[in-house]
């Protein structure tokens, strides 16, 4: 009843300090790293990165290596998490040119639509390093080098794999693909790279695919419908680690043994994977390194410095199988 | 006596015709799709089969959109259930892993309940913002919708939380007397929210608040009370609905559990017959509405349709069953079929008609 009577001054001020406690938690996303700010120190390279989220393991990772390297390399980091939204790294890149960063890099979170904004970084004399993920602008004067994994190359070493494995095998190979989220770069190459490979082997058939959205819950949800629709599956290829890990649930659950009954190949290669893989679940998996970090603060000083650079750089990976894997599990840093 | 029963019986059966109708039909389609869909056979001593899959998926959004129908019915609306879902699965895991034994009964009880509670606060929260202060709901909710995934974020540090308790997989996994223990869950949260609100005034008193608030409370109504409650009953679903997402996959992902998941269930809302508007609410309906979203999605990867294509096909297919459950529709494409004015608008009786959940 009281409530109904509120007068209108408290129910303001209370408006008002909901309103300023939504702001804080969203500038506190964009400033939480930018330490001193712009004025401080003149000589020191300011970097404006733009994150994709936090949506894994090998995001975080990544999001760590980078944050290490700028603080080794003595350059200052203003760091967004855009939370998954193509508009959210808009919004902060526009802001690292109102800053008058040094360099700003990102890893876009789609491959398309940033010629816009890319353009008014260009005019503001800011280089844009991209990191990770690229993007299909026509123009690649827009953007000084890609610093990232060869994702064609990551789903081509899987597929390559894939036909030594099978090359005894006779009569028809099924494979079951769960692609990464519709759109982005590493969905879209990974399957090209995958696909591109095994056309070199007529009896190797991918008889679905579907996105899972490179979570655990989409991996498994749609891998149930998979073995309910198809009773001979022999082979899962998933575009990371967590969505094969999904994947694992659902093919125990439909009374099968992942890693036998259905060859599992993935990508990434971050902890759970691993020991997924060392554990002799998984059979196959191409690493997609996220520690690039120290690579990247190398390119942000070249850059800087106006060097030139290659337009395209990879960082350096590998593959595991679960022998290797094994071996290489105690010493994973993600 | 018996004839007014008869009557209730036919208008009941007429306002989920619809709904049931769509449902049926994409089933349908599925068998003629592969004929195979809606078998079941028994795995383990376990039934399995897609329409198995297809309640057991569908439990974390009947629970959802059970607490959503009452929000709802209150004129308001709760965007937070999402990020809800995200913080009590990201605490319960969190604590689980934690744990020396993380089979202990008592541990993955602790941790259940240390996140209801958790979550009873933030209902809570949202309940004052809109009852006591006066926020839109809209608003109000907003707040904890993006604060709330950054929380998840901060309690699991960002990181996937993977853990390995029976118990705990036991609510997304579990099964009891051959079925999923989730659809029990759903069934027994449903039952107990129709018991709370059909078996006693509470549901027409929550109506009531909805379809006036001031005149509600002139007529000695605590509706400040009903909608602040609506709220922490709508963030205690969401917890549960939350556990049994995490539990599903055994790991509790800050970012994606949960995710949209507010706006799948204002959708079953809706196409279970609950005005946005408030006043009056199904939950059948929106249990309903809750399986035909389900069977939309499971739809989209049997008949293994093109994730390109796959949002665009989701979309025609709710616009569709919007459009066909709304009466001014029907009557208006009525009317062009046969060139005579409409009759009358549904018939009064059915504005305030009770309806058993």
């Amino acid at each position: 009843m009281r409530n109904m009577r509120m007068s209108l001054a408290p129910r303001r001020a209370v408006a008002a300090l909901a309103a300023v406690l939504l702001a804080g938690s969203v500038a506190a996303c964009g400033n939480s790293d930018t330490g001193g700010g712009g004025e401080g120190g003149n000589d020191k390279i300011v970097m404006g990165f733009s994150q994709v989220g936090a949506e894994s393991g090998w995001r975080t990772a990544n999001t760590n290596s980078i944050k290490e390297a700028a603080a080794e390399a003595g350059i200052e980091l203003k760091f967004d998490d855009a939370q998954q939204k193509q508009e959210n790294q808009i919004k902060a890149i526009r802001n690292y040119i109102q800053q008058k960063v040094d360099v700003i890099a990102f890893s876009p979170v789609v491959e398309s639509g940033w010629d816009t904004v890319l353009k008014e970084a260009k005019d503001a004399g800011i280089p844009v390093i991209l990191t990770d993920r690229a993007v299909d602008s026509a123009d690649k004067s827009l953007y000084k080098t890609f610093l990232g994994s060869d994702f064609v190359k990551e789903g081509r070493l899987s597929g390559e794999w894939l036909i030594e494995e099978m090359k005894d095998a006779t009569g028809d190979v099924n494979i079951v693909e769960l692609q990464g989220t519709t759109g982005s770069a590493p969905a879209n190459d990974r399957k090209q790279g995958f696909a591109e490979a095994i056309a070199a082997d007529p009896k190797l058939k991918i008889i679905a695919s579907q996105s899972g959205d490179f979570t655990r819950a989409g991996g498994k949800q749609v891998m149930e419908q998979f073995l309910k629709a198809h009773p001979k599956i022999d082979v899962l290829f998933a575009h990371n680690d967590d969505m094969g890990l999904g994947a694992l649930e659902a093919i125990t659950a439909a009374g099968k043994e992942p890693g036998k009954d259905i060859i599992i190949i993935t990508i990434d290669a971050v902890k759970d994977g691993m020991q997924a893989l060392a554990d002799g679940k998984f059979n196959f998996i191409a690493e997609c390194s996220p520690l690039l970090g120290p690579q990247l603060m190398d390119l942000a000083k070249k850059v800087h410095a106006g060097e030139e650079v290659a337009p395209r750089i990879e960082v350096d990976e590998t593959t595991f199988t679960q022998e290797q894997a094994k071996e290489a599990l105690p010493n994973r840093k993600y | 006596m018996n004839n007014a029963k008869d009557r209730y019986r036919t208008i009941l059966g007429h306002r989920l015709f619809w709904p049931v109708a769509v449902l049926v039909v994409m089933l349908l389609a599925n068998t003629i799709y592969r004929p195979g869909f809606l078998s079941i056979e028994v795995n383990n001593g376990h039934l399995y089969g897609t329409p198995i899959d297809i309640l057991r998926l569908s439990a974390p959004l009947i629970l959802v959109a059970l607490g959503m129908t009452l929000v709802i019915s209150t004129g308001g609306i709760d965007l937070s259930v999402g990020s809800t879902c995200a913080i009590s699965g990201a605490i319960a895991c969190l604590y689980i892993s934690q744990a020396p034994d993380q089979n202990n009964l008592v541990t993955v009880f602790t941790a259940l309940a240390m996140a209801l509670g958790v979550a009873l606060v933030l209902g809570a929260w949202n309940g004052v913002l809109v009852s006591v202060i006066g926020i839109q709901p809209i608003i109000a909710t907003l707040i904890l919708m993006v604060a709330g995934r950054g929380l998840a974020q901060l309690v699991a540090e960002g990181q996937i939380i993977t853990i390995n308790s029976g118990p705990f997989r036991a609510i997304g996994l579990g099964h009891f007397l051959t079925l999923p223990l989730a659809i029990f869950i759903a069934l027994g949260a449903a039952l107990l929210v129709a018991a709370l609100t059909r078996r006693t005034a509470l549901g027409m008193i929550v109506e009531s608040v909805g379809g006036n608030r001031e005149a509600s409370r002139l007529a000695g109504i605590r509706s400040a009370r009903i909608v602040f409650l609506v709220y922490v009953v709508s963030a205690a679903c969401a917890a549960v609905a939350g556990f049994m997402m995490t539990a599903n996959v055994s790991s509790a992902d800050g970012n994606n559990t949960g995710l949209w998941v507010e706006l799948d269930a204002i959708l079953a809302v809706v196409i279970g017959g609950t005005s946005l508007a408030g006043g009056r609410f199904y939950l059948s309906g929106s249990i309903l509405g809750a399986l035909i979203i389900q069977t939309l999605t499971t739809t989209v990867y049997a008949m293994n349709i093109s994730p390109q294509t796959a949002l665009l096909f989701k979309a025609v297919v709710v616009i569709a069953v919007c459009l066909i459950q709304a009466p001014a529709f029907r009557a208006k494409f009525r009317r062009r079929g046969r060139g005579t004015p409409p009759p009358a608008t549904p018939s009064p009786q059915q504005q305030k008609q009770e309806v058993p959940a």
